[in-house]
């Protein structure tokens, strides 16, 4: 059984329909990656799965179990973490307690430690400045808290909304090697990115959303050997 | 060498913390404050503080008050203009259940329930209807909910004066003239100490309107019941869900995406706010002895607030001080203010001022009649001058200073680049 599958879901802001007829499937252990341009509905797909967003129509499912309907912090509870579009973190709050936050869902004292230890071995930056205030940091750091802060539910499936936009190339190169270790400790990813080179080559699989519609999908191989996905994404 | 026993070395750390640590330092002031205020309201007024006394009294439902809607505007940032209806609805659940007010009612029967229970009482009323009202409320934010909560405040007195005699249900809440009559609190034995100025003994029973104990009673009683909430207010604010609260005040969509059940967490920063003020409302109407519709009028809930933003708003003993101010202010400063300018109009040689003339009501009267704008000035200058408030958060504080010093980091950074 799929980790998670979309099936014919339609999302709506108001009257404007962001999100036609969408279906993909998950599996247990891939990274799997959004491409499409800005307003193509990525960020809609990943707000439709983790709750922030309810689907007019279709089915959202994780192990076969309806999640459409369940609020955000019911979905954070079934293991689906969410590091949203433009980092969010909390800004007056330390680097520390943003990442209790993350584990607000859960009641086990002692494993909440470890995950932090856990994070702040992904992240040794974190580590150093755990006292400091979020809003203080850089921008590559909040996305690290960001990120830090969505492992912190102990997620199955982590959605990274935009993780390397606006990071200088160091840092971008820095995420991606994360976002592959923390895939390999065990978590599903699906990742949003507008540098579709570069989330290709850390994905195993793909799909393209044009105007709310998947137009295209396959191994993220065939997928960057495409005519179309270069001309349109890789700039080739 | 001997080794200092473990109170000593308590009250010795806590001592040294009030050089380290700003809100001990205030809460070290306020508690010396309380203890020494009955003697220094004794000392200046020859003797006759009981005034003095029953006022220091009336301010601590304010500190209750302001220290309930931090909790509400403060912790979980939702604005509520309304505030004073929570108020309201504390003071009258405690009138109609120990008055004889009920007596007159379609119920025919009068209660008269003890202060003890009544208090728990009230605020699970107020609490109640936090979270009526909090219900509906929740889509809304900003100025959206706080108009939402002015209508709410603006109902809530006009209910309670509509429910009098001639009303269509009956008569229950006496209408325009309220409920009096209301019980005092009452305990089976008390010890009287010393600072009712007679020797300690065993009083049985104990009557809080005794005009032997009276007002001095009610003062121990509102500073026992403000230190109880106090505690309980530091203890929800490091407590998950005060983090909660915070989380939500800064980024709902961050908070819901890392599991916070926003609704949840809202609706129980406005029962909880509403449930501190059924507390002091319940202490209003029983040392008041009389509840009536007027007394939670608008410019309840603005004192209210104005408390918490210029006391600075998430900090408890900010708003504390915050409270304070705006008491003594309104109630000490402005009330005397007419007589304070003619004496000070004397002493520079202005005397004539004070004549009233032709086109002039003499300066007392002027000055009175100027009283409110003076009251805005006050509140203009010192947000003027502390936008942060008196004593802001920690948090608060560290925002205000990183916005002046990030910018120029990142900007070397990149120079060096």
């Amino acid at each position: 059984m799929a980790l998670l599958e979309l099936q014919g879901v339609d999302t709506y802001y108001g009257r404007v329909q962001a999100l036609h007829q969408v279906s993909m499937t998950i599996d247990e252990g891939e990274i799997v990656t959004l491409i499409g341009s800005n307003g193509a509905g990525k960020t809609t797909t990943l707000r439709t799965i983790s709750g922030l967003t309810h689907p007019a129509k279709g089915h959202v499912r994780l192990r076969g179990k309806e999640i459409s309907w369940l609020p955000p912090d019911r979905i954070v509870t079934l293991g689906i973490g969410h590091a949203p579009e433009g980092r969010r973190i909390f800004h007056r709050m330390t680097v520390r307690d943003n990442l209790f936050l993350g584990a607000y869902s859960r009641n086990d004292g002692p494993a909440i430690h470890a995950d932090q230890e856990r994070v702040f071995e992904l992240f040794p930056r974190l580590r150093e400045r755990r006292q400091q205030i979020g809003g203080t940091l850089s921008g590559g750091e909040q996305q690290m808290l960001a990120i830090g802060r969505a492992m912190m539910s102990r997620p199955k499936l982590l959605l990274l909304d935009e993780p390397s936009l606006g990071l200088a190339p160091i840092l971008v190169d820095t995420i991606f090697q994360v976002i592959r270790d923390i895939n390999k400790q065990g978590t599903t990813i699906l990742l949003i990115e507008q540098n579709a080179a570069k989330a290709l080559q850390v994905a195993n699989r793909g799909y393209v959303l044009e105007t709310g519609r998947v137009v295209k999908e396959g191994t993220a191989k065939a997928l960057l050997e495409s005519p179309d996905v270069q001309r349109a994404y890789l700039g080739i | 060498m001997s080794r200092p026993s473990p109170r000593s070395d308590l009250a010795m750390r806590w001592a040294m913390g009030t050089f380290k640590d700003r809100n001990r330092t205030i809460y070290t002031l306020l508690i010396i404050g309380v203890l020494l205020w009955p003697s220094i309201a004794d000392v200046t007024t020859g003797g006759s503080g009981n005034h003095l006394v029953s006022t220091a009294a009336d301010a601590g439902v304010y500190v209750l008050l302001a220290i309930g809607l931090n909790v509400v505007v403060g912790f979980a940032g939702l604005l509520d203009l309304g505030y004073a209806a929570f108020f309201a609805i504390g003071a009258y659940t405690y009138g109609l259940l120990a008055s004889g007010q009920l007596s007159g009612s379609p119920l025919h029967h009068e209660f008269h329930l003890p202060f003890w229970v009544l208090i728990l009482v009230a605020m699970f009323v107020a609490a109640a209807f936090g979270a009526i009202l909090g219900a509906p409320t929740l889509r809304l934010r900003g100025d959206y909910l706080a108009i939402v909560t002015l209508g709410f405040g603006e109902i809530v007195p006009r209910v309670f004066r509509f429910l009098g005699a001639g009303s269509p249900i009956g008569n229950w809440t006496g209408g325009v003239n309220g409920i009096s009559a209301i019980d005092p609190p009452h305990l089976p034995a008390f010890i009287s100490g010393p600072w009712f100025g007679t020797p300690i003994q065993v009083v049985s029973p104990f009557d809080f309107s005794d005009s032997n104990w009276a007002p001095m009673d009610y003062y121990w009683l509102i500073i026992l019941l403000v230190a109880i909430c106090i505690v309980l207010v530091t203890n929800l604010y490091n407590s998950r869900l005060g983090r909660a609260w915070m989380a939500v005040r800064e980024d709902e969509v961050a908070a819901a995406a890392s599991g916070i059940n926003t609704v949840a967490i809202k609706l129980l920063a406005f029962s909880i706010g509403a449930s501190f003020a059924g507390f002091a409302g319940c202490f209003y109407g029983a040392k008041l002895s009389l509840v009536s519709s007027e007394n939670f009028e608008f410019i309840v809930s603005v004192s209210i607030l104005i408390m918490v933003v210029l006391g600075g708003m998430g900090n408890i003993p900010g708003v504390i001080v915050g409270a304070l101010t705006i008491y003594i202010v309104q109630f000490f400063v402005l009330t005397n203010l007419p007589d304070y300018a003619v004496a000070f109009s004397n002493l520079v040689g202005l005397g004539f001022l004070n004549q009233s003339g032709p086109g002039w009501v003499g300066l007392h009267d002027e000055v009175q009649r100027l009283n409110y704008i003076v009251f805005g000035l006050i509140l203009v200058v010192v947000m003027l001058i502390r936008p942060q408030g008196l004593f802001p958060s920690r948090i608060r504080e560290q925002e205000l200073e990183k916005g002046t010093a990030e910018e120029a980091v990142f900007d070397v950074r990149e120079a060096s680049d």
